[in-house]
């Protein structure tokens, strides 16, 4: 145990190391195991689960890891995209006066004071104690005051009779849904599948990991290099950091 | 004089009902040496062991796989002829054979899997691509430079 949690550390201070390649540019690390809870324990507040997306590396055609979400937890549509479950999308922005553009993958945000939380009437949605936003579906009546509530648009209903789910992830008509920063692979020390998906058929634009852990290279990166939150005015405090928009 | 009538019709319906519900139902043999507890407890009580580890599970992340709706499924899956197993659809799977007898509707697989993950999902953590060291990313991203950048 100890062999293993030493070789984990050293990997993390491996992947510590964010090379800076120009001003606004940094390659960032490989995805790296996160830290294994044991099984039979629960999430604390000790660990506030974080991604970075480097929207300088992120390739405005590239949709890795949109695909990998939906095979991770399978998302199945209905060729509606207006109405089809989407838990990670990615959105183009530009600046109409100097024709800066950049694409960037949009998920749930994982607030640390979730607007989609303050107005669920029956409690469904909420937050874990490691920042982990989630809905419960057992307690969803599907309301979708949270869909109106959340600012970044990351939530989807469930409108139709669905089958063939994945034991990771149940899902079924009348509940809303969202990404769940993929929940269950991050108790298992897996980092998430866009994370995932983004290193190995991507540009490794994106990084996971504990933002209260300074081992971890996402907290390393963000103390060096300047990132944002989007609609921080809003005061949500999310989870999910951009650098280079 | 009626009522009489009428009790010994349903009786002679009852009657000829009867082959069809005799006896318990053939309940399929799970995987394993034995289960969390005896048959009758489980039969009992299965649904509160769940119930409690679906909120542990969800709002804690607790998810020591013993006793949860997957490590059921895992045992318990009835395989068809083509030895798949079968989904809730099929009236050989575990909780049907029973719920069905019991006419007591389960809704649980109108979100849940029905039967296991597949032998490549239930694989896919361990076998997912190997993640590329720093060093391959530092590489690959010397190879592929990134697009123009630069401050807004």
């Amino acid at each position: 145990m100890s062999d293993c949690m030493s070789s984990r550390r050293d990997l993390l201070k491996a992947a510590g190391a964010a090379t800076l390649l120009a001003p606004g540019v940094f390659l960032l690390a490989a995805p790296t195991p996160s830290k294994a809870r044991p099984e039979d324990t629960a999430t604390d507040s000790s660990v506030r689960w974080g991604l970075l997306v480097d929207t300088n590396r992120c390739d405005q055609e590239c949709t890795a890891c949109v695909t990998a979400c939906k095979e991770e937890m399978g998302l199945t549509g209905h060729g509606r995209p207006a109405t089809d479950a989407q838990y990670i999308r990615k959105v183009e922005i530009a600046e109409p006066k100097t024709g800066f553009t950049r694409s960037l993958p949009v998920m749930c945000q994982h607030c640390s004071s979730p607007p989609c939380v303050d107005v669920c009437p029956t409690g469904a949605s909420f937050k874990r104690a490691d920042g982990i936003v989630l809905v419960d579906r057992h307690v969803c009546i599907g309301c979708r005051y949270c869909m109106m509530a959340c600012p970044y648009k990351a939530r989807s209903f469930v409108h139709e009779t669905t089958t063939d789910q994945l034991p990771n992830n149940p899902r079924g008509k009348g509940c809303v849904e969202a990404c769940t920063l993929c929940a269950h692979r991050v108790d298992a020390g897996i980092v998430p599948a866009c994370v995932e998906a983004c290193h190995s058929k991507g540009r490794g634009a994106m990084l996971f990991g504990d933002l209260l852990n300074p081992e971890h290279a996402i907290t390393q990166v963000v103390a060096q290099h300047p990132t944002s939150q989007i609609r921080a005015d809003l005061k949500t405090d999310p989870g999910v950091r951009y650098h280079g928009i | 004089m009626r009522i009489l009538a009428a009790l010994l019709i349903a009786l002679s319906l009852g009657g000829l009902a009867l082959p069809v519900l005799a006896g318990p139902p053939d309940v399929p043999k799970g995987a394993g040496e034995k289960c969390l507890a005896d048959a009758a407890t489980m039969r009992r009580n299965h649904m509160s062991m769940l119930m409690h580890r679906r909120d542990a599970t969800m709002h804690q992340g607790v998810r020591a796989s013993t006793n949860g709706l997957k490590a059921c499924l895992d045992c318990h899956a009835v395989n068809d002829g083509a030895g798949q197993p079968v989904g809730i659809d099929s009236d050989k799977h575990f909780c049907r054979v029973c719920h069905d007898y019991a006419a007591v509707k389960v809704d649980c697989f109108e979100c849940h899997a029905s039967k296991p993950a597949a032998k490549k999902a239930a694989e896919a953590p361990a076998e997912a691509e190997p993640m590329a060291p720093p060093e391959a990313a530092q590489e690959s991203g010397a190879a592929t430079p990134p697009k123009p950048e630069g401050p807004k």
